[in-house]
């Protein structure tokens, strides 16, 4: 396991995503107001790239006909046939016992700090002044 | 006489409909008098899908000879010759498919009444289905409550084609009196032509009719899932009689796959389609639209992988299978004994009051 | 494998009708504006099950210069072709629909002007993309003038016919058309579409486009059961027929519920000299998405065998949602064999591709 520096922290916007390669794996980054999670990028049904995926709810009924919508934007749909997935844990709504997409674990850290190492940094210049992404790979 | 099905619960053989003469005395007298002085009397009401006279329609050495009644025939025929233990008999009247509604709902009385009378009452191995005016919701749950107490009538009956689907909420209250009685809903390979019976319009043959016929139950299936029937009434059961079920398969794995990537706009499904399916779904045997080898009749029963869907029917007297091959080769035989009884003593609660 | 992929639905797209004007006579885009189209459903202009995602696409396929997914070549060469290595396209041009068109002069008109459109900003800039044949069924004259005039033209690999017409495509009204595609040695195509009035499924009208995009399944198993039992293969024995986009693993079933039938009732069908699955078996072809997904993998293969792997053709259905890749849509292993066969040689034998 080590601890990569994968982005400034503005480079993935509030409720937006980005994916980053880290050790040849592709990695979605997302910010959920302001919490920053990571799954690997990758759909286990057929391979499409979430981070290119809607975010969503969940959309909930507890009788036909009354919807309501809980986790407002947790989720994300993948691209292409609408799986959803769960941001903070990559389980999959539909398919929760035996589909999910594995989770790395996200911490924000200070240019400052991460000057010091132990860190990897994948072609991300450090700079004292900015907050970074830091994933654990 | 086959051993193998001594005992056995056929879950569907036909009770011929009557012709309106004899369902006179069924009728209240306002009806009874339109039915006279209207010419009606010598009406055939027989349904253009069950297509009476086809050669699918009865088998040739089942067809009656001079004399002998509709209900000496179905002892001599299956139940003495099969041992049966208990059947299950379908009255398809064409009072269904009747615009005038209330003269349908007139008509189903009187047939259900004459069903009770001149078959229920003389042998008791017979069962029945309460046929119901689906020209109306409202007279068909009247329908379902006056038959509900004779505790020989088992099943609510309806045909496959509808004017709508029957996972749509205008049928809810049928399907709350059906399952409040313990009334499986039996959906019946047929319809009321009210508008092509393909997306593409209306076939050119019995042959293609019958064929494509088997489609409307993949729609029902779908429309009750999805519509969240089983969601709101969970101890409805869904019996589809004469749909055949080698198409089960590839409509369950569609059904789920569809599921997954839809599921929001139908959150009330809360689990893959193919189980709920499973739960709440019986299918007859015949026809058993068979594969040409047995095994892969036995591979088709294990892609269905459940074990509690399928009930021994006939389907008397339509020409299904000869001599006394009524179960398929292919069946495995640690099937038999829950397809042969212990499904339909599940799925039909009223069955295990009374059965021998 | 050495060759490419053969995806045998591609979806070009257009940015709206107007692209259509230039290829239309002066009469027909005056009609165009000053009237629009007139159908069987209760909306002139959107469908009335609501699709799950903008331009029934996925999302990702959106290209970076704008417009729908489907309407820039450039990127769909990079996104699709090049990036899955397919050697040849078999375009399905949807829209806009002539097929169900009730004023048959515009239907017809319409479906001239798509097959140009198609010709000119698909397939004759890219060699990899072939067409196809866009037809106003219901005027069966000008439908078999619409294909001869393709067929001069060039560039066209199948006939377009959809599976939701007034009739069955079995029904006398409709045999010159297939007559006509028999005739030239074009494949006849049966992709998802058409709103002929009629109720999507003999139960009646559905409610969600979950039952609508399910029905499509059911839907194709009527045009065979059509095909096969109204004669036409009987009659036109040099007719090929290709089911798009309506799934494969049913058609076992649909075979043994046809011979069991026909066996007690071919009397009343008497051209028919064969079993109905014989037909089915020498005359139709399937493409593989949305491809069936059964909870065991390997059903998908005794399932495919039963069909004929010489049958099953791969499609990816670009740049709709429930597109399959090439390199997951089959969970069962393949061999070599059935590999080279779906992906690769049957649609190059079928629509003569080098």
């Amino acid at each position: 396991m080590s601890r990569h520096v994968v982005a400034r922290v503005s480079e993935v916007p509030p409720e937006g995503a980005l994916r980053v390669t880290v050790k040849g794996r592709p990695i979605a980054l997302f910010n959920l107001s302001g919490e920053f999670f990571a799954l690997y990028d990758r759909c286990p049904h057929e391979g499409a790239s979430l981070c290119a995926g809607r975010r969503v709810s969940i959309a909930v009924a507890d009788t036909p006909g009354e919807y309501r919508l809980e986790r407002r934007g947790e989720m994300i749909r993948c691209p292409w046939h609408g799986w959803d997935f769960d941001i903070r844990t990559g389980q999959s709504w539909c398919d929760p016992e035996h589909t999910r997409v594995r989770r790395y674990a996200v911490s924000v850290e200070a240019g400052e700090r991460l000057a010091k190492g132990p860190f990897r940094a994948e072609s991300v210049p450090v700079s004292v002044e900015d907050d970074y992404l830091v994933v654990e790979v | 006489m086959p051993t193998a099905l001594h005992g056995a619960i056929d879950c569907d053989v036909h009770i011929p409909p009557p012709p309106t003469a004899a369902l006179l005395p069924y009728l209240d007298a306002y009806w009874r008098e339109q039915f006279t002085i209207r010419g009606l009397v010598g009406a055939d009401f027989a349904l253009t899908t069950s297509a009476s006279r086809t050669p699918l329609a009865c088998r040739p050495d089942w067809r009656p000879g001079k004399g002998e009644s509709g209900l000496a025939l179905l002892q001599r025929h299956v139940l003495d010759h099969f041992g049966t233990g208990i059947a299950i008999g379908h009255c398809l009247h064409g009072a269904v498919a009747l615009h005038t509604e209330d003269m349908a709902a007139a008509l189903c009385r009187a047939v259900n009444d004459w069903v009770a009378a001149e078959w229920l009452s003389r042998d008791d191995r017979l069962r029945a289905s309460i046929l119901v005016p689906t020209q109306n919701v409202a007279l068909a749950v009247a329908e379902i409550e006056r038959c509900a107490a004779d505790r020989r009538f088992v099943q609510v009956l309806v045909l496959a084609m509808l004017d709508h689907p029957l996972g749509r909420r205008q049928w809810w209250p049928l399907h709350e009196a059906a399952a409040r009685h313990g009334l499986p809903l039996g959906i019946h390979a047929g319809g009321l032509n009210r508008h092509a019976t393909t997306p593409t319009g209306w076939p050119s043959t019995h042959l293609e009719d019958h064929v494509v016929g088997a489609q409307a139950f993949d729609a029902q299936l779908a429309s009750l899932l999805t519509e969240g029937v089983f969601t709101k009434f969970p101890d409805l059961r869904v019996v589809l009689l004469e749909s055949g079920f080698t198409w089960l398969p590839t409509f369950l794995w569609r059904m789920n796959k569809i599921w997954r990537g839809l599921r929001a706009e139908v959150p009330w499904v809360t689990r893959l389609p193919a189980d709920i399916l499973r739960q709440h779904v019986r299918i007859t045997l015949q026809p058993v639209d068979a594969p040409p080898r047995p095994e892969m009749l036995a591979a088709t029963l294990a892609q269905i992988d459940c074990d509690d869907m399928l009930l021994f029917s006939t389907d008397y007297p339509h020409w299904q299978f000869d001599a006394d091959a009524a179960l398929p080769e292919g069946l495995p035989e640690a099937l038999l004994p829950k397809l042969l009884r212990g499904n339909a003593l599940a799925t039909f609660p009223r069955l295990a009051e009374t059965a021998p | 494998m050495t060759r490419g992929i053969v995806d045998c639905d591609i979806h070009p797209n257009m940015a709206s009708d107007a692209e259509l004007l230039p290829f239309m006579p002066r009469r027909w885009a005056d009609h165009l504006r000053d009237y629009g189209p007139l159908n069987h459903q209760g909306l002139a202009f959107a469908l009335q099950h609501p699709r799950f995602n903008p331009g029934v696409a996925r999302a990702d396929s959106w290209p970076p210069n704008g417009g729908p997914p489907g309407s820039d070549l450039d990127f769909m060469r990079a996104h699709h072709l090049d990036a899955h290595n397919i050697d040849h396209g078999i375009l399905m041009s949807l829209r806009p629909a002539g097929c169900d068109e009730r004023n048959l002069d515009y239907g017809a008109a319409i479906c001239a002007a798509a097959n140009d459109w198609q010709h000119a900003r698909f397939v004759q800039p890219e060699p990899r993309l072939h067409g196809g044949i866009m037809i106003p069924q219901e005027d069966p004259d000008a439908a078999v003038a619409e294909i001869e005039r393709c067929v001069a033209k060039g560039g066209f690999v199948q006939v377009n016919f959809t599976p939701r017409a007034s009739e069955p495509p079995g029904r006398r009204r409709y045999r010159r058309i297939l007559e006509c595609a028999a005739h030239h040695g074009l494949p006849v195509g049966f992709h998802v579409s058409g709103v002929p009035g009629h109720p999507s499924t003999g139960a009646g009208h559905l409610t969600y486009y979950l039952q609508e995009h399910h029905s499509n399944m059911p839907g194709m198993q009527a045009v065979v059961a059509s095909l096969v039992l109204d004669g036409v293969f009987a009659a036109l024995p040099a007719l090929k027929v290709v089911l798009i986009e309506g799934g494969f693993t049913w058609a076992p079933a649909l075979c043994w519920r046809m011979d069991q039938a026909w066996r007690r009732m071919r009397g009343e069908v008497p051209a028919l000299t064969r079993p109905p699955s014989d037909y089915v078996r020498e005359h139709i072809w399937y493409t593989t998405q949305p491809i069936e997904e059964p909870d065991r993998a390997e059903d998908l293969a005794e399932i495919s065998g039963w069909v004929g792997w010489d049958r099953i053709m791969f499609s990816t259905d670009y740049p709709h949602w429930d597109f399959d890749d090439p390199r997951y849509a089959f969970r069962c292993p393949l061999t070599a064999a059935q590999r080279e066969l779906v992906f690769s040689a049957n649609a190059r034998a079928l629509y003569r591709l080098p």
